[in-house]
């Protein structure tokens, strides 16, 4: 991870609510299997960062008392963690077969449209990240879509995707504040 | 609204897919209208009865560990995850006198393409599964258990967590529960993006903080399992199943369906139906009835294939599909493919089977693990071979190609996933061969622009 010519990652250091949030998720295992908490850490810092940092992963070594690389194991293997920053708003379109059957594909192509930007790319506003994804377990819904990891978005016609967008894109500025 | 708001505003309501009033007889989807969720509402509908039941706290004097165990076996109930293995004989094998700790584990990692049962049975009933399992650890000795959801689904995980402290906060899980001396504590962890974790003993990697990698079987989880112990693992929905048949009996939830085939069953009807949703229907029904329950085909077209059980399970034409129930036996040994999931993926006649399993491959080629060469290699494989031939730069060659690398997937694998990718291809190839030639012939479909 680090170079004789970089600096060497130092861990990111973790606020008392983090810590907190952490150690709920490390009070369900048992004592000497504290790794299991890691695929919760980090959704947790990836919900407060925005991403998975290799100084969120040593952070993340640390409290849980594992080598870094079985961390950074667990990021790169999971779809959902991302290993690079992202938009404010990262938007997952479902287009596997149930929901291409009813739009998803066209969902998705409706955003690339709306937001000028291909899959996988993020606005120059730095506000969304689109990115295409494979079943969210929510085949009636479609078109679905997850937003930031945590929120999904049940039948996504075009009309809802652009009030989605829309709203989103007037509230973002007092929430960037916040 | 502030950005939490606005995002709420777009969540599913349950209404199109559960609250429907069009199951027949449900037993797990019964009486449910999405803000009756709670302890309390649970209790009022008969809820915690079971647990109370077998625990001797009901005014009768409990049932032992082999009477839950026969009730089960004589329920027939089958596991509702995919793979169908009788319920009781499962928690028979774990071996219950085993000094040590024992885990119990509920696979809420729905993923399978197509499934979307599980997330409404959670959100709007949980207390069904957490009773379920706390009967099921009674009945097997195990004190510590895990639900491990799907991370798409994060409300699904709140709202389960909120579920197990009202549980917790009532005596139903926890020490010396309802005062019976049986202890048994819960918790709830989730994924983040990996179809292969559905698989078991993924799953339990995953659980353990680690890569989802399939282990190799044997050991099975019953006697190495969560962190080498003693573990049973069973779908969402066989655990909220079980509440029911301890009030009402083995024998009346065998006769809800067909021998061999017990209960109801939910079926996520997806794709081109008039409306996609969850159906509660006892095991046996037709396939013609539970089409019509979700509407029919979409206005003015016909039923062209099913793929009867999620995306794994081979295709089924719409004419033979018509003629067959919906139960493990029918769909196997009439239909040639599986009941799996319980997820039923419609096309209607304006669909291309080469474009439909063009999206298929892809996604099992990105889900694979690695592990294993036939399957990282050969699913790439089929991928690109379907991807070339949708795109007109097929050859003749390729049909046997696709059918070669299928068959050198299979059974060549430590788990089912490289066996889920080949069998779609095998099915699409047995039933609709002749799509596939005409678009290596003519470098177009068979049917008109796919919408």
């Amino acid at each position: 991870m680090s170079s004789a010519s970089k600096t060497p990652v130092q861990p990111l250091a973790l606020s008392e609510a983090t810590r907190a949030r952490f150690a709920r998720e490390v009070a369900k295992f048992p004592a000497e299997q504290k790794q299991s908490a890691v695929m919760a850490c980090l959704a947790i810092l990836q919900q407060e960062q925005g991403w998975v940092s290799p100084e969120g992963e040593l952070a993340v070594a640390e409290v849980l008392g594992m080598p870094v690389m079985a961390v950074h194991e667990v990021t790169t293997f999971y779809n959902m963690y991302n290993q690079k920053p992202v938009g404010r708003f990262k938007l997952n379109v479902c287009t596997n077969l149930p929901c291409q059957l009813r739009g998803g594909q066209q969902a998705l192509e409706h955003l690339e449209h709306k937001l000028g930007v291909a899959a996988g790319e993020t606005t120059a506003d730095g506000l969304f990240t689109l990115q295409p994804s494979e079943c969210q377990g929510a085949c009636a819904d479609a078109p679905v879509m997850l937003v930031n990891d945590r929120h999904m978005c049940s039948f996504m016609s075009h009309d809802k995707l652009d009030q989605l967008i829309d709203s989103l894109r007037s509230a973002a500025p007092a929430a960037a504040k916040a | 609204m502030n950005v939490e708001q606005i995002l709420s505003s777009f969540k599913a309501t349950g209404v199109e897919t559960c609250f429907h009033g069009r199951h027949i007889n449900p037993q797990i989807y019964a009486d449910i209208n999405g803000s009756n969720w709670r302890l309390k509402d649970y209790e009022a509908r008969g809820g915690y009865a079971a647990l109370r039941k077998i625990l001797g706290k009901d005014g009768g004097e409990g049932l032992t560990q082999d009477q839950v165990i026969a009730t089960v076996k004589e329920s027939g109930l089958r596991g509702r995850g995919g793979a169908g293995f009788p319920t009781g004989l499962k928690w028979s094998f774990m071996p219950r006198q085993f000094p040590g700790q024992k885990y119990l584990v509920c696979n809420s990692d729905e993923g399978e393409p197509g499934t979307c049962k599980d997330r409404d049975i959670m959100l709007y009933n949980p207390h069904t599964v957490i009773e379920g399992m706390a009967i099921a650890a009674y009945a097997m000795g195990i004190s510590v258990g895990y639900n491990y959801i799907h991370g798409e689904i994060f409300q699904v995980y709140e709202r389960f967590e909120e579920a197990l402290e009202e549980a917790r906060a009532a005596g139903y899980l926890g020490e010396n529960i309802l005062g019976s001396g049986f202890n048994f504590q819960l918790h709830a962890s989730h994924g983040f993006g990996a179809y292969i974790c559905g698989e078991e003993t993924a799953l339990l990697e995953s659980l353990e903080g680690k890569k989802g990698q399939p282990r190799f079987k044997p050991p099975f989880p019953a006697s190495f399992g969560l962190y080498g112990k003693p573990t049973t693992i069973n779908n969402t929905e066989t655990f909220a199943a079980v509440p029911w048949i301890i009030r009402n009996g083995g024998q009346a939830y065998l006769e809800c369906g067909k021998p061999n085939n017990g209960g109801t069953k939910i079926f996520s009807v997806s794709g081109d139906v008039q409306r996609p949703g969850n159906y509660e229907v006892p095991m046996g029904t037709p396939f013609a009835k539970l089409l019509e329950l979700a509407g029919g085909v979409r206005a003015g077209r016909q039923l062209k294939a099913v793929i009867p059980g999620g995306s794994s399970s081979p295709v089924i034409p719409g004419a033979m599909m018509m003629d067959l129930t919906m139960d493990y036996d029918s769909i196997a040994k009439e239909g040639g493919s599986m009941l799996g999931s319980g997820a039923v993926i419609v096309m209607d006649d304006t669909r291309c089977m080469v474009k439909s399993l063009q999206r298929l491959s892809y996604f099992y080629a990105h889900e694979s693990c690695g592990q294993c060469t036939p399957c990282r290699e050969g699913t790439g494989w089929l991928s690109r071979v379907v991807d070339r031939i949708e795109y007109g730069q097929g050859r003749p060659s390729d049909m046997d190609l696709l059918d070669s690398v299928a068959g050198n997937i299979m059974g060549r694998t430590i788990c089912a996933l490289g066996d889920a990718a080949a069998m779609p291809v095998r099915g699409m190839l047995k039933h609709y061969r002749h799509e596939f030639e005409h678009h290596i012939e003519h470098k177009t479909c068979v049917v008109g622009a796919y919408v």
